[in-house]
């Protein structure tokens, strides 16, 4: 069998659980196929024997978040009539905004050095070698992540209060 | 003395003696599930006749009792009628998710068995995130509850699928929290690893007091998250029918049904696991001769044990509490529990640090 056999299902499958949330029709269906993607791009995770990184991915996106996605989604019930209609300027310039992103996008990508896979068999994804990298190598970093966390969950707080002066 | 290790040890040597070797490795695969099977179909049985005979001896009543000795095949007789019954799809379902989300329910249920020890090196798969990798497959639980609740086209199931997500979603962080503790303390979150630290006296005993409190919120997280009285606000029949699966019938309801009871057991199994020591018998200190009799008794027993003594107590829940509104449920998750386990989680820490424990 070939060795990379299961990275090009995976990859086959989130490139077609991605298509699928810009094309579906239903809201809901979209968030179902987002999550879909999510799991396949876990499975890349678990290729590489990052096995930590895929539980917290599968926790953080899958569990909670797209929950929170479902959760509004289910209670706005979009329908056809309700939809709001865009003229064709602005679809034009929605599409020609998102071109230049995927241009810049690529561009970036494409200047990138070439990193040598990670072998299967390393250990470099799993919990005390990740805990020592961000409590050591990267601990400024991620302290501060852990503040711009902090304010935008104040913030999330504080828009959230009706009785707000 | 029985033991379940011989055994698997004894298949594994007779497979790989008698077949060449991707075929053993393919037919322990198959023997794995259809064990895994075998022991949904018998725990859903066990599980809800033990329901419903706990239930009735609370109430001073004898319980399902006509139909095989004592009522043991009243569950099974419940189950044939499930399987007759016509399985319908509401014509304004969304048909293929609404089909879909019992099985997406059922494999989440399925998938945690893997990681949980069942007796002393009886383990489908030790994987080292262990008890993460349950926290990452009971959330995806959620996402087949609120496809079962939108797809029905129901308002009823829609707020139910609503209520009991939010539930999960809220109650999984303390259950998480209160995990945690015991990672902390046993320094891994392999599950052979943490029953191996607790070979000299089991967590709940040796952690003293922040380990209860861990233990009491876990149990609590564990009752909310799988919708129970005094939790069971999702499928409040007084006010929503029947919650999320209103719209279910025959197998596709049963499956529910079995999901449900299935996570009640892996809940306490992974209780059982984490503070009561999985299979770990009961030590005294120095009493040789009672370690000893204690270590003769299987390790499957003691893990089987445990788990009933805390399904148990969560049935004892039922009928004990009366039912929260939404409004007290989520005020006592996020105003009490939480923080509780948060601070908790700080002493476990301390306490891991300065080797307080025993």
């Amino acid at each position: 069998m070939n060795p990379s056999l299961p990275f090009f299902v995976l990859a086959t499958l989130s490139v077609f659980s991605a298509l699928m949330v810009v094309l579906s029709r239903k809201p809901v269906h979209s968030v179902l196929y987002l999550i879909f993607c999510f799991f396949t791009i876990g499975g890349h995770y678990l290729l590489l024997n990052a096995q930590f990184l895929f539980a917290v991915h599968i926790i953080v996106y899958a569990g909670a978040i797209m929950v929170l996605f479902l959760f509004t989604l289910m209670f706005i019930n979009m329908n056809k009539e309700l939809e709001p209609h865009k003229s064709n300027l602005l679809k034009g310039a929605a599409t020609i905004a998102a071109g230049c992103l995927l241009l810049v996008l690529v561009a970036a990508t494409k200047g990138a050095e070439t990193l040598p896979a990670i072998s299967k068999t390393s250990d470099i994804g799993t919990v005390s070698n990740l805990g020592k990298a961000l409590y050591g190598q990267y601990l400024l970093p991620f302290e501060l992540i852990s503040i711009l966390l902090l304010t935008a969950m104040v913030g999330a707080v504080m828009l959230g209060k009706k009785d707000v002066e | 003395m029985f033991s379940l290790e011989k055994l698997v040890s004894i298949i594994q040597a007779w497979l790989q003696s008698t077949l060449r070797d991707p075929w053993a490795y393919v037919v322990v695969c198959v023997m794995v599930g259809v064990a895994a099977i075998a022991l949904f179909a018998i725990l859903g049985l066990m599980l809800v006749y033990m329901e419903r005979k706990v239930a009735a001896h609370m109430q001073i009543r004898l319980g399902p009792n006509r139909v095989g000795p004592m009522g043991l095949f009243q569950t099974t007789a419940d189950t044939l009628k499930l399987v007759m019954k016509e399985g319908l799809t509401p014509d304004g379902a969304d048909k293929f998710l609404f089909n879909l989300a019992p099985f997406m329910v059922m494999i989440a249920a399925m998938l945690i068995l893997a990681p949980i020890a069942f007796a002393k090196n009886f383990q489908i798969w030790d994987i080292s995130i262990g008890v993460l990798y349950v926290a990452a497959v009971s959330s995806v639980a959620v996402i087949g509850i609120l496809m079962a609740g939108w797809s029905s086209n129901n308002k009823y199931s829609l707020l139910g699928a609503m209520r009991s997500a939010a539930q999960i979603v809220s109650y999984e962080l303390s259950a998480g929290l209160s995990i945690l503790a015991i990672v902390i303390l046993s320094g891994s979150l392999k599950i052979s690893d943490i029953i191996n630290s607790q070979a000299d006296g089991w967590w709940i005993i040796k952690g003293h007091i922040p380990v209860i409190i861990a233990f009491i919120v876990f149990i609590i997280a564990v009752t909310a998250e799988t919708n129970r009285a005094p939790f069971d606000l999702a499928e409040a029949e007084s006010e929503l029918t029947a919650g999320f699966h209103t719209e279910y019938s025959g197998m596709k309801f049963a499956l529910f049904f079995l999901a449900e009871y299935i996570n009640i057991f892996i809940g306490c199994a992974i209780g059982a696991t984490i503070f009561l020591g999985g299979w770990m018998p009961f030590h005294i200190g120095n009493w040789e001769a009672f370690n000893h009799v204690m270590d003769f008794i299987p390790s499957s027993l003691w893990f089987i044990g445990k788990t009933v003594f805390l399904i148990f107590l969560i049935m004892w829940f039922r009928w004990t509490f009366p039912r929260l509104r939404v409004d007290q449920l989520l005020n006592l998750e996020w105003k009490y529990l939480l923080p509780i386990s948060m601070v908790n989680l700080l002493v476990v820490t301390l306490m891991a640090i300065m080797g307080w424990h025993l």
